[in-house]
């Protein structure tokens, strides 16, 4: 109890100073989601052990590691797709326990999925609302009639502050270009996010133009405050938009890199577990 | 999907490229030169007020499914079972009217004492029947999680065959004649026929609920991309029932219109109702794959075969050439379906 209370204290302070503004920069503060410990398996496949993991305030955490080091069955803990064998999760200094995604997200952990949960047929406002629609006032609402005009105003807004251009708010996302539909799957993150958000492999599909973009929209999030865990195979892009790097291997959380002064070499060899890497473990 | 040719050069690819950018356009092209033609051919005898209301009025009952359908196959779904539900509601309305309108005696030699509760019950009963029948189908594609195609398949027999034991695999005879001078052909104001009015109503309520709220939107969504639409918290199985329940309840209610309009319901009139209104649907644009669909082009899919028809029977061309031209024509609406696809994909 002392501690949930300390804990929320920490946390209000540090996102003061974050909303100072510090441009990048490792952050420091009280972690606004933490995992401790966790243990998970399938069968007889033991996918985390003993994992700690923790987003702070205002960072950008690079969540790296080979394919099957388990990380997207953490981030599923973390979101409440699925629980842990042992362990635990706070979430702002309180231990919490997310039964489905859905809890997750009322607390304001956002997540963009790698296969862009995006419905391709519906045009950017619809996608960005989904499951979250304006209804209009009175009867009609209650009727179930959507208020469009200020869903699209809305969605205008907050496209607008995250800079991202797409070439029709009406037309499906199946039309938009790659970048344009990830735009749509940040900002619709972004826009119910908040306290965290998650990006599973953001830039996997893109092109060279518009992975920068999507780079660069996650440096805004950060910039607002809201942290962002980025998960990603590609090394050039996490050490260019990470604060803090957390490297998974065969479920164990080996080594947590400074990306100013550790190099892409580095990171490599704490994912695959050559010699090198496992020295630089914090 | 990482095809070699750029979208650009798929939409300018010849013909195909034609054909997929138009699409909607070119089905509503083919309905206003089928009217054109007919025209040409017949003149009045095809263009009056008179034959195009009578074309509504037949196009009335197959309208009342493709509109159940459209938000079915929106879902990515499909509802094979909507002709028999249909016969199974009219069967159920009229052996409810004929019980509650009189004594054997009486409604055998066409008297009807108590229709005024009987014909309301009877409604009532074909329209519950047909909910059920919709219900039904939601629940085992929601919580068994069986395919739609096998389930509607499935209750397309039970319910085709239940109207069929009712009845005893005739038509139910004995029906209030009420219900045909009242509601059947009736002419409202002298021009509107009850049946055009109902289905006006119910068009007009369906294009509202799929663009205009929630339901709509939900629908689209689920069809588009069903793991987005769990992720986006909306409750798929919940909504899913209520699409399918919907379609049960306006085949319902299609049995209801048909059998005031023949004033009996007819249990071998129907066996190709639901491959006809899958067929106006898709013809309308709406797409098997789910996601894409517009009550307007569900009108449209239904009203070129009606036009056909009646256009065919004026000429005096023999009406099944109108099932051929209605194949071809829905060959060509899903080829477009599927390159509008794939050049989607393709990105």
């Amino acid at each position: 109890m002392f501690y949930a209370v300390v804990g929320i204290l920490f946390v209000e302070e540090a996102r003061v100073e974050d909303s100072r503004g510090r441009p990048g920069g490792s952050a420091g503060g009280e972690p606004v989601l933490r995992a401790c410990r966790i243990d998970k398996s399938f069968g007889a496949v033991r996918v985390l052990r003993g994992v700690d993991f923790e987003v702070r305030p205002g960072e950008v955490v690079a969540l790296i590691g080979d394919n099957g080091a388990g990380k997207s069955t953490l981030i599923n803990i973390l979101t409440g797709v699925l629980r842990p064998d042992a362990g635990e999760v706070f979430f702002e200094g309180k231990r919490v326990e997310f039964d489905t995604p859905h809890e997750a997200r009322e607390r304001g952990i956002e997540t963009v999925y790698q296969d862009l949960a995006v419905a391709p047929q519906l045009d950017a406002v619809s996608n960005i609302f989904l499951g979250r629609e304006h209804r209009r006032a009175g009867v009609l609402g209650r009727l179930g009639f959507l208020d469009g005009g200020r869903m699209r105003r809305e969605t205008e807004e907050q496209l607008g502050d995250l800079r991202v251009r797409l070439s029709s708010l009406e037309k499906p996302l199946s039309t938009l270009s790659g970048g344009q539909r990830q735009g749509v799957a940040v900002a619709r993150a972004v826009m119910w996010a908040s306290k965290v958000v998650i990006m599973d492999e953001p830039t996997a599909a893109l092109g060279v133009a518009q992975v920068e973009m999507v780079l660069d929209l996650i440096r805004r999030v950060r910039d607002t405050g809201i942290p962002v865990v980025f998960i990603s195979h590609n090394m050039p892009h996490v050490f260019e938009v990470a604060d803090r790097i957390s490297v998974l291997r065969l479920g164990e959380m080996v080594a947590e890199l400074d990306p100013a002064t550790a190099t892409t070499d580095d990171a490599v060899a704490a994912m695959t577990g050559s010699a090198r890497g496992n020295g630089d473990a914090a | 999907m990482a095809g070699a040719q750029s979208p650009e050069e798929n939409r300018t690819g010849g013909i195909r490229g034609v054909l997929t950018g138009l699409g909607p356009a070119l089905i509503f092209a083919i309905l206003v030169g089928l009217v054109v033609v007919f025209t040409m051919l017949n003149g009045t005898a095809f263009f009056n007020p008179e034959n195009f209301v009578n074309i509504t009025v037949d196009a009335s009952v197959l309208l009342l499914l493709a509109v159940g359908m459209t938000f079915v196959i929106i879902t990515a779904g499909i509802d094979l079972s909507v002709g028999a539900v249909l016969v199974l509601s009219s069967v159920v309305a009229a052996q409810v009217m004929v019980e509650l309108s009189g004594t054997e005696q009486q409604v055998q030699n066409y008297q009807f004492p108590t229709q005024g509760v009987g014909i309301p019950a009877g409604i009532a009963a074909g329209l519950l029947a047909g909910l059920l029948c919709g219900l039904g189908n939601g629940f085992l594609i929601t919580r068994l999680r069986m395919p739609p195609f096998i389930v509607t398949l499935g209750t397309l027999g039970i319910a085709l065959g239940t109207a069929q034991i009712l009845s005893g695999g005739t038509n139910v005879p004995y029906v209030p004649t009420a219900i045909q001078s009242q509601i059947g052909e009736r002419d409202l104001f002298g021009f509107l026929p009850v049946p055009v009015l109902i289905t006006l109503v119910v068009v007009i309520v369906a294009w509202l609920a799929l663009h205009r709220t929630g339901f709509g939107r939900y629908t689209y969504a689920i069809g588009s991309n069903v793991d987005a639409a769990r992720r986006a918290g909306i409750n798929v199985d919940r909504h899913l029932l209520k699409v399918y329940a919907l379609s049960g309840f306006l085949s319902g209610l299609a049995g209801i219109v048909d059998l005031a309009r023949f004033n009996t319901a007819s249990v071998g009139a129907h066996d190709a109702d639901n491959l006809a209104a899958i067929s106006a649907v898709v013809i309308g644009g709406t797409s098997l794959f789910g996601g894409i669909g517009t009550i307007v082009g569900s009108v449209v899919g239904t009203f070129i075969p009606a036009v056909l028809r009646n256009g065919f029977v004026i000429q005096g061309v023999q009406a099944f050439w109108q099932q051929v031209a209605i194949g071809a024509v829905l060959i060509l609406a899903v080829f477009i379906d599927q390159r509008r696809r794939s050049a989607e994909e393709r990105m």
